[in-house]
C-alpha cells in the first residue's frame, strides 16, 4: 500500500506502521502512524464522537 | 384532560430553522439551509460557551490546512420529537464526516468549533476530543448517530 509521507509517496512495506486507539464517553479514536529510520513521516486520526452538547429549554412558571 | 407547562418541542425544532424572531435582525434573504463550517483549534487555545464567533486566533495552521476549516455536510434537516406531554427533544447533526484531507498539524489541537459561515461566522458549538496531531495525513471526524440521545446538537425540555 502506498502511504502518502513527509518524504512522498511510499511503500508501506519500507515503513514502520504504529496503531493506537482510545475510548471513553466523548469518543472512540483510532489513529496510525509510519515511521522511516526513527522519524514520523505520516500520522492520521479518526474521531468519532459519540454524542454532542444539549441545550435544556424551560417554560417559566407563574 | 389537563394543561401541562412545557416548552413546545415543534418550537425548538422551529430555533433550529430560524422560525421565530425574538429581536431585530437577522433578515434571511432566503430560506434554504445555510453554510456551516468546523475550524480546529489549538489544545493552548480558550474556545468554550464564551465563544460567539469564529475566530483564527490559535486555530491550527499547517499544510493543506485553511484557515477557516471545511465546510460541514448538511444533507439531513433536524428533527424533533415528543417523549411525554412536557418532554421533547429537536435534534441536528451533520449527514457526514468532516475530513480534513492531506494536512500536516503539528501543532496539538483538541476541539472544533461549528460555525455559520453564511451569518457572520457566528458560533454554533464546540466539540472537543482528545489531543491529536497530524503528519502528511488525514484527520476525520465521525459525527455521533443522529437520535434525540447522541445528536450533536440536542435542545431538550423535560
Amino acid at each position: 500500500m502506498i502511504v502518502t509521507t513527509t518524504k512522498g509517496d511510499m511503500d508501506d512495506s519500507l515503513l514502520e506502521k504504529r496503531e493506537g486507539s482510545l475510548d471513553n464517553e466523548i469518543e472512540s479514536t483510532t489513529w496510525v502512524e509510519y515511521w522511516l529510520e526513527g522519524e514520523l513521516v505520516h500520522r492520521s486520526a479518526h474521531v468519532t464522537l459519540k454524542t454532542g452538547p444539549s441545550l435544556f429549554a424551560e417554560a417559566a412558571e407563574f | 384532560m389537563a394543561n401541562t407547562q412545557s416548552m413546545c418541542t415543534t418550537f425548538m425544532g422551529e430555533l433550529l430553522t430560524s422560525t421565530h424572531n425574538f429581536g431585530v435582525a437577522p433578515v434571511r434573504a432566503t430560506s434554504a439551509a445555510d453554510t456551516f463550517k468546523g475550524a480546529l483549534y489549538l489544545t493552548t487555545a480558550t474556545v468554550d460557551a464564551n465563544t460567539s464567533v469564529y475566530s483564527a486566533t490559535n486555530e491550527v495552521t499547517g499544510s493543506g490546512y485553511t484557515a477557516g476549516g471545511v465546510a460541514v455536510t448538511n444533507g439531513t434537516v433536524p428533527a424533533q420529537t415528543n417523549t411525554s406531554a412536557i418532554a421533547g427533544v429537536a435534534y441536528w447533526t451533520p449527514s457526514a464526516s468532516i475530513t480534513y484531507t492531506s494536512v500536516t498539524l503539528a501543532t496539538a489541537f483538541d476541539c472544533v468549533l461549528i460555525y455559520n459561515s453564511t451569518q457572520s461566522n457566528k458560533a454554533v458549538s464546540v466539540h472537543t476530543f482528545g489531543s491529536q496531531t497530524v503528519t502528511s495525513g488525514t484527520f476525520t471526524l465521525t459525527m455521533p448517530a443522529n437520535t434525540t440521545t447522541t445528536a450533536l446538537l440536542r435542545l431538550t425540555t423535560s
